[in-house]
């Protein structure tokens, strides 16, 4: 079981941060643009997903899955987004996405007055801190499977 | 900040660490050197203090949503809920009453019987056109933008000024829509 990598991203598209761990294969495209691409995609697939929900909606797009790898997300009503992929056999990590908004994202971005928003955050506090998190993750191995 | 002292206690300690924090970086960047910045902690003019508030309001929102594991809100009226019981709770310690509602559901009015805030301020006589509480306006305003609410919020009666009740009046003007950045098909 492993982590792929790592999308955060705010309500104007912005990508504040990427961080990879096992990625084997690359988009082939600018890294600008694989963040443009993979914001785009997430804004069409909310709005698809609610507007085709044959129920009222509750927590709207959660994850999509392939053959290969599982693409998790979670959102705040201010438009943080945190996007992880990881392989298949990880469930539901809304917590874990939960954790990397409030306690690292909040914690150590949003409360720092001299950390601006709405850029790549810089902080390199908040990316060891990421890193460590996700590697004591119990679903995360050093060796990717 | 002679004369003006912001009170200590704990559910009051993450707001402050917020003012004073966007306070003094807003004052770096306007000073050049330490010495400058001093003087002005010292004698700094509160006149406008709506603006600070607002760049409060929207770090404030994330703490906020963070600690509370609140969701959207469907109306104003939930959204009047939350921000009274929940937001003024964990923040200030009390919570404020909601009355007022206009017939369209669009302005109400927080009621605070005592506002935390000012519990320990005078103004000082040369800062005794001061509207203090006005940072919790902006506070207001700049978190629901972050929320996609564009709103309106004054101070009606203040406390500081000899009203009985502190009331803030809230007006909710439009939804603000999510948008695809530039350049995206």
């Amino acid at each position: 079981m492993t982590v792929h990598n790592l999308y955060l991203f705010d309500r104007n598209g912005v990508c504040l941060h990427y961080s990879e761990w096992h990625r084997k294969k690359q988009a082939g495209i600018p890294k600008e643009e694989e963040y443009k691409l993979m914001y785009g995609m997430l804004f069409s697939i909310r709005s698809f997903v609610s507007k085709m929900s044959p129920l009222d909606m509750k927590d709207g797009f959660l994850a999509f899955q392939t053959s290969r790898y599982k693409l998790h997300y979670y959102e705040t009503p201010t438009g943080i987004k945190v996007v992880m992929n990881t392989d298949l056999g990880v469930g539901s990590i809304r917590d874990v996405l939960h954790h990397i908004y409030s306690a690292l994202y909040v914690e150590l971005v949003v409360k720092n007055p001299l950390c601006p928003l709405g850029q790549t955050v810089q902080s390199e506090l908040f990316r060891s801190r990421l890193d460590s998190y996700v590697r004591s993750l119990p679903f995360f191995s050093a060796r990717a499977g | 900040w002679r004369g003006i002292v912001l009170p200590g206690t704990e559910s009051c300690s993450e707001l402050f660490t917020l003012t004073y924090g966007a306070l003094v970086t807003q004052l770096c960047k306007d000073y050049e050197n330490d010495e400058d910045v001093n003087k002005q902690l010292d004698k700094i003019l509160f006149s406008d203090f709506l603006p600070r508030g607002y760049n409060i309001g929207v770090r404030l929102i994330e703490d906020f949503l963070a600690r509370s594991n609140v969701g959207r809100c469907h109306d104003f009226r939930e959204t009047a809920d939350v921000i009274a019981k929940v937001a003024f709770k964990m923040y200030l310690g009390i919570t404020p009453s909601i009355t007022n509602w206009s017939p369209a559901g669009d302005e109400f009015s927080l009621i605070l019987e005592n506002n935390p805030l000012v519990d320990f301020v005078e103004l000082p006589d040369n800062h005794s056109s001061l509207i203090y509480s006005n940072l919790l306006c902006g506070v207001l305003r700049g978190a629901l933008e972050m929320v996609q609410m564009a709103v309106e919020a004054k101070f009606v009666q203040d406390t500081l000024k000899g009203d009985g009740v502190t009331e803030i009046r809230m007006r909710f003007i439009r939804r603000i829509e999510d948008n695809l950045p530039a350049g995206e098909e």
